[in-house]
């Protein structure tokens, strides 16, 4: 159903499991997923017949007229990995760019790893993923060196072409691209990659690929999904988590035209892991009676334990959770053996609520039998993880059986983590199966907002005693949230390692006497991977702790964080005791958590966006920083405020992600994350009462809008180290920047969020 | 039996008469470019023109727009030139997802066509209605600022 059918694979690598050779017969190769409708059998017929269409390994095809088309593994949420994938591969390839179209790949593991979060793409598989990009070139000199009678050294790459070296011969790649598919796929480590300095795709402002699809309405979502015959399901979930459906009565659903069947989805076992949680589904022949008769469903509901769960008394409880000594994940010295001298000593503590990703696109996903194979549609951040949870809800075997199921994407409408959990696949699989009918779940916006994996809520608290000079040298910061791992494991009841190795206990600060705290708290929700996840709360805490102790100590903010982090070293987390510090998974020294980026990447922001320029009386500026998925970003707001009433005047990002793939695409994740900022800072929060989330649609979570949003800058920092995180970085350091811009306009200091609390928005 | 014109097409469906038009073009004629966000109007993300006036289709029944002629984003581009919104949104590399933009796009032709060179704030007060998460509102400035410029050329 993909634009390239792979009809036959001749050769397996052994080392990395890939695949070379072989013929496709492929259709056309227009950008992105293709849908689910009738083939188009006629179109590929045609294409066949004037372009034959050859693979160079999982990544690479290319058809005799030279066109190429490059999978793309990981997957598209809005971050613009569809085009980076593409360059990576394509300048080592040396492909022409305006040659190349792009496919989103299913999920497969022989495409390596394709779990798309963690902002990891660019900086976990840039090596991997230019490779797939030197294989198929080397594939082609091959080809053109045999049909010269040469050795290999004799060619290369150039152009789009392959020439050989000292003279005007040259094979194009649509020329070579048949031959060359039947050569032995060479060995990955015997490829070399391209210098920096010769990059021609990599770095540069290329035409990003699918935007034209976009604009026209014509690029597939998982909404978009259409099968001939398919039934539409809506689903009432139980409103607080772990409930179940007692019972109920479909009389007056069944009525509703259109309507041809109401399920119970099953009840599953614990941990509730990232599986469906249950209720009734209408199942209907359009969106519309489903949604419709889905009101009429009359249901008894068993809400269980977690309906004492209240926002007030669950807030009240974590902000007493940090108020006594935890357990200690870091330390240095003895923070408890000093006096504190109150004039000199910051006390504070720090709350956020919960949070939801509200991506534009709510959760769908489409799950169909066709012959001895299921075949499912869903746009997924985890499209292996998902399939192998497809395979285990239809009882097959994870890896002989996993031919016969089909995960097929689409691009996603939005996701921030969301969409990492495959329920609604799930959901889609059990009921396409109860039925025998090909169903696509559709979540509405309620859905969506009631039945997420939210942020966590979070208490930050902080003490330190600042020095002469605008230092710290005893300082206690504890934290206290629900968890993401009792989504796996409901014993864990209190963060972990992983939760604050984001901007908790990689405190990068010189500091003589440290504790790094944690205290328990049972969790009563879902609780999910929002962008930059614990960074979220853990940075708004640190950046206005930062900021509190720069006014004691009567100095700037830029000059408090430049004197807390110290001397040009290397923070090791695991020196004083943080044994699960990994660095985001990149322990090496390569991605080496440095202060003196850190410094420079507040220094160039502060310099840029001219914080240190006088302000109107009611106006300030507030900074903030934060080191997230190995990269380093720092963000300037400026804010004017008065009569209780603020106004975002204009606001600054400067990011360190090391070497850059695709410039407009870092720039646009920064916009966008000073955007969410925005709406993280000021308006937007999740409740809960008995049980159950009380916000529903974007009247009561409330995100920014385009009358709210001011000037935006971003500032790149010009940077030869290995490639950082871009997707999330953004994100940490601006709700500390908003929060302390506030402060220095109006002297009114806001430690529980959101904003609109305390007071009004412009 | 409801018939009206769609992207200068006669069309006709019969559907419930109170199915919003949403639906009716998503499910009944597959026309998807139009997007779902939130079915109660607070989004933009359904936009679509009745007789070139922006209406959200999730909350317009079908039956309200028999006879009239609808314009979805389908039905911008004139063949595979696209439409100047249509092309200063490519130019700016405004989509970050992109589900949205449907909806920004077919606000910002409707903008331009009653004010042919809006100012900054006449931008923000006609598309305070089309939400987009990803937080592309800077570049939908650029672009429709562009785009009016462009269409003021044309003429």
């Amino acid at each position: 159903m993909s634009q390239v059918n792979i009809v036959s694979r001749r050769q397996f690598l052994k080392s990395t499991g890939m695949v070379g050779g072989a013929f496709i017969l492929g259709g056309a190769l227009p950008g992105c997923s293709e849908k689910a409708v009738e083939s188009g059998a006629a179109d590929v017929a045609k294409a066949a017949a004037k372009n034959v269409i050859s693979e160079l390994g999982y990544f690479v095809s290319i058809a005799s007229d030279g066109a190429v088309n490059i999978i793309c593994h990981r997957m598209e949420m809005g971050q613009g990995i569809l085009t980076s994938v593409p360059q990576m591969i394509a300048d080592e390839l040396e492909a022409d760019w305006s040659k190349v179209s792009v496919t989103l790949a299913k999920g497969d593991p022989k495409y390596g790893h394709q779990s798309t979060g963690g902002s990891g793409s660019i900086r976990n598989f840039y090596d991997y993923t230019r490779k797939m990009g030197a294989l198929a070139k080397d594939m082609l000199e091959q080809a053109a060196a045999n049909r010269w009678g040469v050795d290999k050294s004799a060619v290369k790459a150039e152009n789009h072409s392959i020439v050989k070296v000292g003279t005007n011969e040259k094979f194009g790649f649509g020329e070579l691209a048949e031959d060359a598919s039947q050569l032995p796929v060479p060995d990955l480590d015997s490829l070399e990659l391209k210098d920096k300095k010769d990059f021609k795709i990599i770095g540069k402002d290329v035409k990003l690929l699918g935007q034209e699809k976009i604009v026209q309405g014509t690029a597939t979502y998982a909404q978009d999904i259409q099968v001939p015959g398919m039934l539409i399901a809506s689903i009432e979930r139980p409103p607080v988590i772990m409930g179940k459906v007692k019972s109920f009565d479909a009389t007056e659903a069944k009525k509703v035209a259109g309507v041809v069947d109401v399920i119970q989805l099953r009840e599953r076992s614990l941990p509730m892991n990232v599986w469906p949680s249950g209720g009734v589904a209408v199942l209907a022949t359009n969106t519309w009676a489903a949604h419709q008769a889905r009101q009429k469903l009359k249901i008894e509901w068993d809400h269980g334990a977690n309906a004492a769960h209240n926002t007030e008394a669950y807030k009240k409880d974590l902000m007493a959770n940090v108020s006594k000594k935890g357990s200690v994940a870091r330390s240095a010295g003895d923070v408890y053996a000093h006096e504190y001298d109150p004039n000199k000593t910051v006390e504070a503590t720090y709350f956020m609520p919960y949070h939801h990703h509200m991506s534009m696109e709510t959760p769908a996903a489409t799950a169909y039998q066709e012959g001895d194979k299921w075949v499912v549609w869903t746009g997924t951040q985890t499209p292996q993880w998902g399939k192998r949870m497809v395979l285990e809800e239809l009882g097959l075997e994870p890896e002989a059986d996993a031919d016969k199921v089909e995960l097929n994407t689409t691009l996603m409408g939005g996701a921030f983590g969301r969409k990492g959990k495959n329920d609604f696949t799930i959901e889609a699989v059990e009921l396409a199966k109860a039925t025998g009918k090909p169903v696509k779940v559709v979540w509405t916006r309620e859905d969506d907002v009631k039945h997420g994996f939210y942020h966590a809520t979070a208490a930050n608290y902080y003490k330190a005693e600042v020095s002469d000079g605008g230092k710290a040298d005893n300082w206690i910061q504890r934290v206290s949230h629900p968890q993401i791992a009792w989504m796996f494991n409901p014993a864990s009841e209190a963060p972990d390692t992983g939760a604050m190795s984001q901007s908790f206990a990689d405190n990068p600060f010189d500091l003589k006497n440290l504790s790094c705290e944690a205290a328990k708290t049972p969790t009563h929700l879902r609780i999910g991977w929002l962008r930059a996840v614990h960074n979220i709360h853990n940075a708004y805490a640190m950046g206005c702790f930062v900021d509190e102790l720069a006014a004691k100590s009567g100095i700037s903010t830029q000059q408090m964080w430049l004197n807390l982090l110290g001397e040009d070293r290397v923070i090791d987390p695991t020196t004083q005791g943080f044994e699960g510090w990994n660095n985001y998974g990149n322990n090496d020294e390569a991605h080496a958590l440095s202060t003196a980026r850190m410094k420079n990447t507040i220094n160039y922001l502060c310099e840029q966006a001219g914080v240190n320029e006088k302000t109107a009386d009611n106006e300030g500026w507030g900074i903030s920083y934060a080191t997230s998925f190995n990269s380093y970003a720092a963000a300037a707001t400026k804010v004017r405020v008065v009569d209780n009433k603020v106004e975002v005047l204009e606001m600054h990002t400067a990011i360190d992600c090391g070497v850059v793939v695709t410039p407009d695409r870092v720039k646009s994740q920064m916009e966008g994350a000073m955007i969410m900022g925005l709406s993280i800072a000021l308006k937007s929060e999740i409740t809960v009462k008995d049980g159950a989330v009380e916000q529903g649609n974007f009247h009561d979570y409330v995100v920014s809008r385009i009358n709210e949003v001011p000037e935006l800058n971003v500032h790149m920092v010009d940077s030869q180290e290995a490639p950082g995180g871009v997707g999330e970085p953004g994100l940490p350091p601006i709700v500390p920047s908003i929060v302390n811009a506030i402060f220095h306009a109006s002297g009114i200091r806001i430690r529980e969020l959101p904003v609109n609390k305390t007071l009004t928005i412009a | 039996m409801i018939s009206f014109t769609l992207n200068k097409e006669k069309v006709s469906y019969d559907v419930d008469p109170n199915m919003p038009l949403l639906y009716v073009l998503r499910d009944v004629a597959q026309k998807t470019g139009t997007k779902f966000g939130c079915g109660a109007g607070q989004c933009g993300a359904c936009t679509v023109h009745v007789d070139g006036t922006p209406i959200r289709s999730c909350l317009t029944p079908v039956s309200a727009i028999a006879d009239k002629s609808i314009t979805t984003i389908e039905g911008l581009a004139d063949g595979e030139k696209l439409h100047p919104v249509q092309q200063a949104w490519v130019d700016n590399n405004v989509p970050q997802c992109g589900y949205c933009q449907s909806g920004q796009i077919m606000s910002a032709v409707a903008l331009l066509a009653e004010n042919a060179s809006p100012s900054e704030a006449d931008i923000e007060t006609y598309m305070q209605g089309n939400i987009c998460r990803c937080g592309t509102y800077p570049r939908i400035k650029k672009a429709i600022q562009q785009a009016a410029v462009q269409m003021q050329e044309v003429k």
